[in-house]
């Protein structure tokens, strides 16, 4: 029988002067062909912490990061992100859940060629059927340095720009949570720096945890703590 | 945003591929939608043109030329036959009214007709502007004659020999002394004068100046417009007829439903070239989309995981089948039905059968579901294919 569901709001008070996690993950297990690659007993994410998952290539950061944002099921655990059992939850919540209180930054940044930047940043919103102001959107893209930049088509962009935008669009809906997966794996150190603290920065204006799944070391100091997968 | 600008914002991403399926549907359209045009109208106007006459009389040869030359005014008229030969019918007690019709001269390639006035009220014929004709060489023009000719009460004008082109009776002209209300009918297309000035332009020089009983007993018809008293007479009149060696009998009924069955035979060839290039279109917009679904795999789990549901992708997916399928709907349309407005309006042949464009046919309204229905069965694969899909899987794979 499964334990019940534990609601908890981000930022309410669960006992004391504990602040309620964004991410609560319990008993988690995950096997892949009979490998173990995930198993963790409890591990939490609070408002606008910066969280770094580790781990060399094959650990499990990339499968983490899609069971934390619903996109996959563990084999056994439960994960509750901004107060919702995503286990719980039908396919269709789970999915306007994750595009409402989730930003995802990709590994190999996904935008649509078929529009132009400012669009890729109007999907964000209307896939999960929310209206938002063009200024808001311009306003993320004079955050990472786009602005404008806003009606180029996205083929037009070099790879930092692109990584901007992706940053820029996860933010469209205001999530308590940013997920980044490898988002500095194919710059240089310049690019990377300016990338994290892009990250660093646009989430503290947010007031936004940030979970970054990375093997780049340089990235280490940044974090307020950091989870190991696999061999250190 | 909105489903249709992403929709569109795709389209334009493939725009060969995408003017290829719209032309694909609109030819499938056009040609099918023509079809049901030109056949709509054709039958519409053969019932038309035979409405109150049971019976067509004239000279020995094929009915259905009778017919086509005398109620469609379309073909040339085989032969003459002497009025004095149907005067039985004319006061047989079976027939309500028996008209003869002279035909054999044109102006300007409209056909001149010489019958009776009481052509004018068999036929459903009003008068816009003057008179009916009461004497020799006065003429009422029909609508579409007067509009093209610009000819008015009081004008005159010659006609010439044969019914296109030939030389002119110059030295008998006529004078228009009314016009005629349009009836959608062939009438539109003729000048109706008197017999006697069909049988004076054509009378030898020496007689050219006759007049009185004799023209009238020498005079030649083309044929005679019979409507019948009594059913009873659809059964007697023409064996009546038939059995005479110099006339045939020829019901427009019978005949019309022949020629439909001839040349609905050939339309009904054409609309099966049109559904199965439908067919096509449709196939090729299952190859666009099924192609679409496997270049925006990594788009398509973008979305999913920017919080799309599988629901939204399948109607997006559905909606750009449908977008491409009303463009080359509309199309398809607009080519049918200008190509047949303009064809009817630079080819005098064309004309003459009074086909238009600026119309719609009653079964063209259901093509339009129809076409919308297939492409939203072309979609259908592709969006299962969609449905069973693990976008996740592909996002991971990157």
């Amino acid at each position: 029988m499964p334990p019940p569901s534990v609601l908890l709001r981000a930022g309410s008070v669960v006992s004391g002067m504990d602040v309620s996690p964004v991410v609560l993950v319990e008993g988690l297990r995950l096997s892949v062909a009979s490998r173990v690659l995930l198993d963790l007993d409890r591990w939490e994410v609070h408002p606008a912490e910066r969280v770094v998952v580790l781990g060399p290539s094959g650990s499990g950061k990339t499968t983490f990061l899609h069971v934390l944002a619903g996109l996959r099921s563990a084999d056994a655990g439960r994960v509750v992100v901004d107060g919702e059992e995503l286990g719980r939850l039908a396919e269709a919540r789970r999915d306007v859940l994750r595009g409402r209180r989730i930003g995802f930054v990709h590994q190999t940044l996904h935008l649509v060629a078929a529009l132009s930047v400012l669009d890729n940043l109007r999907l964000a919103a209307f896939v999960v059927g929310k209206r938002v102001a063009d200024e808001h959107l311009l306003g993320l893209l004079t955050s990472v340095g786009l602005r404008e930049r806003a009606r180029a088509r996205t083929f037009e962009l070099s790879h930092g720009e692109a990584q901007r935008v992706a940053i820029a669009r996860a933010l469209v809906n205001d999530p308590c949570l940013v997920l980044a997966d490898e988002p500095t794996s194919a710059l240089d150190d310049r690019n990377a720096r300016q990338i994290l603290d892009l990250l660093l920065a646009t989430t503290a204006t947010q007031g936004a945890a940030l979970v970054v799944a990375t093997h780049d070391m340089r990235l280490l100091p940044a974090f307020d703590r950091r989870l190991q997968l696999g061999r250190e | 945003m909105t489903l249709t600008r992403l929709c569109l914002a795709y389209l334009r991403l493939r725009v060969g591929t995408t003017l290829l399926n719209v032309s694909l549907v609109a030819l499938g359209v056009a040609i099918v939608s023509s079809i049901l045009l030109v056949g709509s109208q054709l039958r519409d106007r053969a019932e038309r043109e035979i409405r109150g006459v049971d019976l067509v009389v004239g000279a020995k040869g094929s009915p259905l030329q009778l017919i086509l030359s005398a109620v469609f005014q379309l073909d040339i008229p085989f032969g003459n036959v002497r009025l004095a030969e149907v005067a039985f019918l004319r006061t047989h007690p079976l027939v309500a009214s028996a008209i003869p019709l002279a035909m054999g001269d044109n102006a300007g390639g409209f056909r001149i007709v010489g019958t009776e006035p009481q052509f004018l009220h068999e036929r459903g014929i009003s008068i816009a502007a003057g008179r009916a004709w009461q004497a020799p060489m006065e003429a009422v023009l029909g609508s579409e004659v007067a509009g093209a000719t610009g000819l008015r009460p009081g004008a005159s004008f010659v006609g010439s020999h044969g019914l296109v082109g030939g030389f002119a009776h110059a030295e008998h002209p006529y004078i228009v002394v009314g016009i005629a209300n349009p009836t959608g009918t062939a009438a539109d297309r003729l000048i109706l004068t008197s017999l006697e000035s069909v049988w004076r332009v054509h009378a030898p020089r020496s007689t050219g100046s006759s007049t009185g009983s004799h023209e009238h007993e020498d005079g030649e018809i083309t044929a005679l417009l019979i409507r019948y008293r009594t059913p009873l007479a659809a059964v007697q009149l023409p064996r009546l007829v038939n059995a005479r060696p110099m006339l045939i009998a020829a019901v427009p009924a019978v005949e019309a439903a022949r020629l439909l069955s001839i040349v609905g035979f050939g339309l009904e060839s054409l609309r099966l070239l049109g559904s199965a290039l439908l067919v096509l279109a449709a196939l090729s917009v299952l190859v666009a989309l099924t192609n679409a679904l496997s270049d925006r795999r990594a788009d398509l789990a973008l979305m999913r995981v920017l919080g799309a549901t599988r629901g939204l992708l399948i109607r997006a997916l559905l909606l750009e089948a449908l977008l491409l399928t009303a463009a080359g709907l509309v199309l398809g349309f607009l080519l049918a039905h200008l190509s047949l407005e303009l064809l009817t309006r630079l080819l005098p042949e064309a004309r003459a059968t009074g086909l238009s464009g600026f119309t719609v046919a009653p079964d063209e309204i259901m093509l339009a579901p129809a076409v919308l229905l297939l492409a939203i069965g072309a979609a259908a694969i592709p969006a299962v294919r969609l449905y069973r899909s693990n976008l996740v899987e592909t996002l991971a794979r990157g």
